[in-house]
């Protein structure tokens, strides 16, 4: 399966919102932690070497 | 004059004056530098096979200490066809689970949950001078029935010149030096290789340096066998990761990683060495055991490799050729890769049954093995060590999460441990005419498993070989000037079947004498083995 780079999240606001919500009160140090925890949790979800090859390029 | 360098532990070949030492050269097949792990094991191997071994050390025996301590699967499948692996068994320790800790806390458990039907298990622990020993001891009792190797301790190589046809050595003795001729030559002379440095030579790449301070500690503790790993111990002045694993006669081997900047002398002083480890083995039961430090040692490993592990007549094998960290037990287990690797090679050579290329082979197919060992070693590394601060911040996002959650457990990178690499579409390999499986593809070391009471590696000798399972036997054979015997399966137990036939009928393997898989087929075809065969001896 491709990566996915068209809208695909459903109410991206409030995705957006639960996203810095989860910062909210968090050292700049505790933030990155947890940005890190979320990209492998994510990661991990895909699986997918190609995806995740595809995702990191993307990125860029 | 021979410098005594360091201790030994047991002495396996005494110095002894030979008649050569006063005589005009002579002229030797294969001298090997160095009576370690990896020239013993060549030694062996080619003396089994009647090609003459002459091994050369500067001591008379085994080091002192403990050193390579891990022995994989593949390095006991090798011992065992030289004749060398039961003592080996029996004395080592025999251990399958592993803790990971995280400062105070245990973050997660795992059992290396070793395939049944195999005679040998996936590691023991034991201490690298027994090792040497039970080769040394396997070259006694090949010697006694006519094998021709030849131990000389106290040798020590002073001086190597490569001419076109022979390597010409000077070796010194307590008896002053004398002269010899090998056609060739094997550097297993360790990671500080004299010869590589007498021919000038070098490694290529410096991944990585580190300081690890060893501790082998003797205790009649309760602890299990079990590998505890800690990333950032809790106990002052451990480093960055520390280490506890069971080794035989109750003693401990303890690793500390101190980093690269350190004061040597200090941190070797004993009373600092107790500190620690008190600390540490009081970590999770609260009370410091009664324990003897038996062997302590501060060494600096480094991920490199010789870019050939072949000059002319001259070959470098095991540390002396390439380095690791010891992450992975990926030294003496690659050592001894090379070793089942160079030495059917040297005595097809040697006995005109091969072109001299074969000999290239070896650095191939072994460099391979090198970079793979190295890419792991490094990998483990750069988790254990992060050199930056994003690297630090994932790698601690893994270890937060995998106390949690099991996907994140295979992240954790405290080593992978050494499995032998697959010369996947190596030269010398091929076809793969069979549908079959993976694990027993061209180019892989055969797998073991279980036939009739026994097991599959005990009935594989030490020259090409033709393994059929299910199909009409084979007659032995003669190709190319090698005995190609026959090994002849008609009821595969299960996990024979799971790792030789998979979804097919019946198979045919065709299979070298360091008992990787050439080639393989549904039927067997006299003038498709012969092909394959030739292709394997570098005739293709």
């Amino acid at each position: 399966m491709p990566l996915t780079l068209t809208p695909n999240i459903p109410d991206p606001d409030g995705f957006y919102d639960e996203l810095l919500g989860a910062h909210a009160q968090l050292s700049k140090d505790e933030s990155d932690a947890l940005n890190a925890r979320l990209i492998l949790t994510l990661a991990n979800h895909i699986g997918d070497r190609e995806v995740l090859r595809a995702a990191i390029e993307a990125a860029k | 004059m021979v410098a005594v360098r360091y201790e030994t532990t047991f002495q396996l070949y005494p110095y002894e004056k030979v008649a050569a030492q006063d005589a005009a050269p002579q002229r030797h097949p294969v001298v090997i530098v160095g009576g370690g792990p990896v020239g013993l094991a060549i030694a062996l191997d080619l003396g089994r096979k009647g090609t003459p071994a002459l091994v050369l050390d500067d001591h008379d025996g085994a080091g002192t200490g403990s050193k390579a301590i891990c022995f994989a699967k593949r390095t006991l499948d090798i011992a065992h066809r030289l004749g060398a692996g039961k003592p080996m068994l029996d004395k080592g320790v025999v251990w399958n689970v592993g803790r990971v800790f995280r400062a105070e806390d245990p973050l997660f458990e795992f059992n290396l949950l070793p395939e049944t039907g195999h005679r040998n298990p996936a590691f023991i622990n034991l201490q690298q001078p027994y090792f040497e020993k039970f080769l040394a001891k396997s070259i006694n009792a090949a010697q006694s029935e006519g094998a021709p190797i030849e131990l000389r301790g106290r040798n020590q190589v002073t001086a190597i010149d490569p001419k076109d046809d022979h390597v010409a050595v000077t070796v010194d003795t307590p008896d002053g030096p004398y002269q010899l001729e090998a056609d060739y030559l094997i550097a297993c002379d360790g990671a500080r290789s004299p010869t590589r440095d007498m021919l000038g030579l070098d490694f290529d790449g410096r991944v990585f340096e580190d300081n690890f301070l060893i501790a082998d500690v003797r205790m009649k503790a309760d602890f299990p066998t079990e590998r505890w790993f800690w990333f950032e111990p809790p106990f002052e002045g451990a480093g960055q990761s520390a280490l506890l694993h069971k080794q035989p006669d109750d003693v401990w081997r303890i690793d500390f990683q101190l980093g690269w900047d350190i004061d040597r002398k200090a941190e070797l002083d004993p009373a600092n060495i107790r500190k620690r480890v008190d600390a540490m083995l009081s970590s999770q039961t609260g009370t410091v055991p009664d324990y003897e430090l038996v062997w302590t040692s501060i060494y600096t490993f480094q991920c490199r490799r010789m870019r050939d592990f072949r000059h002319g007549r001259v070959f470098f094998a095991g540390d002396s050729a390439h380095q690791v960290s010891p992450f992975g037990a990926r030294g003496a287990n690659s050592g001894m890769q090379d070793a089942e690797n160079i030495a059917w090679k040297l005595d097809a050579v040697l006995k005109g049954k091969a072109p001299e290329a074969l000999l290239d082979t070896y650095a191939h197919e072994r460099g391979y093995g090198a970079d793979e060992n190295i890419l792991n070693s490094s990998r483990a590394t750069d988790f254990m060590t992060p050199k930056s601060e994003i690297s630090k911040i994932f790698r601690n996002a893994v270890l937060d999460l995998a106390g949690k959650h099991a996907f994140a457990r295979p992240l954790v990178n405290s080593g992978r441990l050494s499995v032998p690499c697959v010369y996947d579409d190596f030269p010398l390999f091929g076809p793969d005419a069979l549908n079959g499986p993976a694990v027993t593809r061209p180019g892989a070391a055969c797998t073991d498993a279980p036939v009739g009471e026994g097991f599959l590696l005990d009935h594989l000798n030490d020259g090409f070989q033709i393994f059929a399972i299910g199909t009409t036997a084979p007659k032995p054979s003669q190709i190319e000037g090698f005995d190609v015997s026959v090994f002849y399966v008609t009821d595969p137990s299960d996990d024979l079947r799971k790792r030789y036939l998979g979804d097919a009928a019946q198979a045919v393997y065709l299979i070298r004498p360091d008992q990787h898989v050439v080639a393989r087929w549904p039927d067997y075809d006299a003038s498709a083995v012969t092909a394959a065969l030739k292709n394997a001896i570098g005739k293709g």
